[in-house]
C-alpha cells in the first residue's frame, strides 16, 4: 500500500522543476513539502493525484500507475486540498461538504442519508457544524478553509494531499489542522502529504519531508534526516536559528 | 420532503400558466366552451380555436421558455458565472442574422427558418472552435468569444436594419424582440426540453461539483472535458431550439435560474427542473399577455417578459437583502 512516484521528472513551460525524483508515501506517514515559490510543489500534488502528466516518470497507487484508474476509484483513494479553488458556489456550507461524498455515489443512488451524516460530522470536525444551514458564500476566508477541508474529510480517501492547508487560518486554527491531520494517518493509518511553508511546524508534525529547490533537485526521506538547519538555509536562502521548547525543535527565521 | 413541496408547487403554477393560457384569446370563449373544444370533437369552432391556435401557441411559449431557462442553468454552472445566459453563445446573435438577412432578401417563411437555423449553428461552430482550439478547453475563451462574436452580429444586424425598406422593418423588430405568433410546430421543442431535462437532472451531481472549479471538481471523480463538451452541446441544442420557435426572447434565460435560487434552491437536481418549469410558466404567461392585451394587435412577447419580469426579479433581490 503507496503512493509513490518514480524517476518522476516535472516540467513547467520548459523549466525543469525536479528531476528523477522517487519517493513513497506509505500509511501512517506524513510528509512535509518544502520549497521556494514556483518549485513544483503544487504541480507536484497534481501529478500526485493523478490529474497532471510528468514530463517523464510515473505515479503508482497500490502498485498501478494512478493514469489508469478510473476517475471515482481514484478519487475514493486520493483526496486533494487544492491551494486555490476559482469556485462560484450558491448552496449552503453542508452542500458544500457534501459533495466531497460524490466519489462514493453512483448515478442511480445519489447523496443519501449515510453521506449528509458523513457531511454532518465532518462539519463537526472542523468545529463548524452550527454553520451547516450557512451560504458558503458568506462565510470568512479562514471559515470557508475549514470548510473545504471539511469537505475533503468527508470524501474520506486514504492519501490526503493538502496544498498550503493552513492559508487564511490562524494560529489556533493551524495547530488544529496540523494535529487533525496528524491524527489521519496516526489514528486512522491514513497518509498526509501537505506543502507548508513555515519552517517551524514541519519538524513537530511530519514523518517525513520533501525539499523542491525548483531547479531540478530534490530532497526527500525521515523528518530528521531532510530538515536540518543546513538543508532548509540552502533551500530558502536565508539564515535560520535553532529553537528549541519543551524537547521540541523547529526553526525560526533569523532577521 | 420540501423539495417535492417545491416540485409539487412548480407543476402547479405551470398548470395554471397553460390553462390560462387556453382560457384567454381575442375570441370570448368561457370556461365551458374552452372544456368542451378540449374533449369533445364535435364542439365545431371551439375545438378549432382551442386545438389549433391556442393548445399549439401555449405549448410553443412554454417549451421555448423551459429551454432558454435551461440553457440557463447549463451556461451558469459550464462558466461558473451567474451573468451567463441562454445567449452567451452568440446563438440568438447568429439566427437573428439569418431571420433578417433572410427577410431583407423577400425569402418565404420557411428559408427564414432555414438561415435562422444556419446562422445559429454557425455562431455555435466559431464559439466551439475558438474555445476548444488546440484540444484545450478554456471557459473564459468561451465567455469572451461569445460575447465579441454577438457585438459582431449585432453590427450586421443594425446594419439590415438600415439598409432594409420602412415596410419590411416592423417585421424585424419583432423577430428581435421576441415573439411566438410564427412558431411553427412546438413538439419537437417539447420533446428535446423534456429529453435535455431528464439529462440535466441526471448530471445534477457533477453539475453542482463543476461549481468548485475544474482542479477540484477533477480530483472528487468527475471527467470534467466530457462533461463541459456535453453541457456546451446540450446549452447550444436547447437554445436554438428555443430561438427557432420565437427568436431573441430575452431575460427568461438569465433570470429564471436566479428567481429559483432566490427560493432557496440551489442543488441542480431540482434546480434544472424547476427553472424549466418556472421559465415555461413564465413565458406561457407573457404570450398570453402579449396575444390579448391590445387585441387584435398581437404585441412581441420580448417586451412582456422584461415589463413582467423586471419588477419581480427586483422584488425577489430586495425581500431577500
Amino acid at each position: 500500500m503507496s503512493l509513490a512516484c518514480e524517476n518522476l521528472t516535472l516540467e513547467i513551460a520548459g523549466r525543469v522543476l525536479c528531476r528523477d525524483l522517487s519517493f513513497s508515501v506509505e500509511p501512517g506517514q506524513v510528509w512535509g513539502v518544502l520549497g521556494p515559490n514556483g518549485s513544483g510543489k503544487t504541480t507536484l500534488i497534481n501529478v500526485l493525484a493523478g490529474l497532471a502528466q510528468p514530463a517523464r516518470g510515473s505515479v503508482m497507487l497500490d502498485q498501478r500507475p494512478v493514469a489508469v484508474l478510473g476517475d471515482k476509484l481514484r478519487a475514493q483513494a486520493i483526496g486533494v486540498l487544492p491551494q486555490h479553488e476559482e469556485s462560484e458556489f450558491w448552496g449552503s456550507v453542508l452542500d458544500y461538504v457534501l459533495l466531497g461524498r460524490y466519489p462514493h455515489t453512483t448515478v442511480w443512488r445519489v447523496w443519501g442519508h449515510a453521506d449528509e451524516a458523513a457531511a454532518l460530522s465532518a462539519l463537526r470536525q472542523v468545529e463548524l457544524a452550527g454553520f451547516a444551514a450557512r451560504r458558503y458564500a458568506t462565510l470568512s476566508g479562514g471559515e470557508r478553509q475549514r470548510v473545504r477541508a471539511a469537505q475533503l474529510l468527508a470524501q474520506a480517501p486514504r492519501y490526503f494531499l493538502l496544498d498550503e492547508p493552513l492559508q487564511h487560518l490562524d494560529l489556533s486554527r493551524q495547530i488544529q489542522m496540523l494535529d487533525s491531520a496528524a491524527a489521519l494517518a496516526r489514528e486512522r493509518n491514513n497518509a498526509v502529504l501537505m506543502v507548508l511553508h513555515d519552517v517551524l511546524w514541519p519538524a513537530r508534525v511530519c514523518t517525513h519531508a520533501l525539499l523542491l529547490d525548483g531547479a531540478g533537485g530534490a530532497k526527500a526521506g525521515t523528518a530528521g534526516a531532510v530538515l536540518t538547519q543546513a538543508n532548509l538555509e540552502a533551500l530558502f536562502g536565508c539564515k535560520l536559528l535553532p529553537a528549541a521548547a519543551q524537547a521540541q525543535a523547529g526553526f525560526v527565521p533569523a532577521l | 420532503m420540501r423539495a417535492t413541496g417545491i416540485l409539487v408547487a412548480g407543476v402547479g403554477v405551470a398548470a395554471l400558466s397553460l390553462s390560462a393560457a387556453l382560457l384567454w384569446g381575442s375570441a370570448p370563449l368561457s370556461v365551458h366552451e374552452v372544456w368542451r373544444g378540449l374533449t369533445d370533437a364535435n364542439a365545431g369552432a371551439a375545438r378549432d380555436i382551442v386545438w389549433h391556435l391556442r393548445a399549439p401557441r401555449a405549448l410553443a411559449a412554454f417549451a421555448c421558455g423551459g429551454l432558454l431557462a435551461l440553457a440557463g442553468v447549463l451556461l451558469q454552472a459550464l462558466l461558473r458565472n451567474a451573468l451567463a445566459d441562454s445567449y452567451i453563445l452568440g446563438v440568438s446573435g447568429g439566427a437573428s442574422l439569418g431571420a433578417l438577412a433572410a427577410t431583407m432578401l423577400g425569402l418565404g417563411l420557411a428559408s427564414l427558418h432555414t438561415a435562422a437555423l444556419a446562422g445559429a449553428v454557425a455562431a455555435i461552430a466559431i464559439v466551439f472552435g475558438v474555445t476548444f482550439r488546440g484540444g484545450q478547453w478554456n471557459i473564459y475563451r468561451l465567455l469572451l468569444s461569445g460575447v465579441v462574436l454577438s457585438a459582431g452580429f449585432a453590427a450586421l444586424t443594425s446594419l439590415i436594419l438600415v439598409l432594409s425598406p420602412a415596410a419590411q422593418i416592423k417585421g424585424m423588430l419583432f423577430w428581435l424582440m421576441g415573439d411566438l405568433s410564427y412558431a411553427g410546430n412546438p413538439w419537437f421543442a417539447a420533446m428535446l426540453l423534456i429529453a435535455l431535462t431528464l439529462g440535466a437532472a441526471a448530471l445534477a451531481p457533477r453539475l453542482d461539483i463543476l461549481g468548485l472549479g475544474e482542479t477540484k471538481a477533477r480530483s472528487l471523480g468527475v471527467g470534467v472535458a466530457a462533461l463541459q463538451l456535453t453541457v456546451f452541446f446540450s446549452a447550444a441544442l436547447a437554445t436554438t431550439a428555443a430561438v427557432m420557435l420565437g427568436g431573441a426572447i430575452g431575460f427568461v434565460g438569465l433570470m429564471m435560474p436566479h428567481a429559483v435560487r432566490l427560493l432557496g434552491v440551489t442543488r441542480h437536481r431540482l434546480l434544472a427542473p424547476m427553472a424549466v418549469l418556472a421559465g415555461g410558466s413564465f413565458l406561457t404567461i407573457a404570450d398570453t399577455c402579449a396575444r390579448t392585451l391590445w387585441a387584435p394587435q398581437q404585441l412581441p412577447v420580448g417586451i412582456f417578459t422584461a415589463l413582467i419580469g423586471v419588477p419581480c426579479m427586483l422584488y425577489l433581490l430586495t425581500r431577500r437583502a
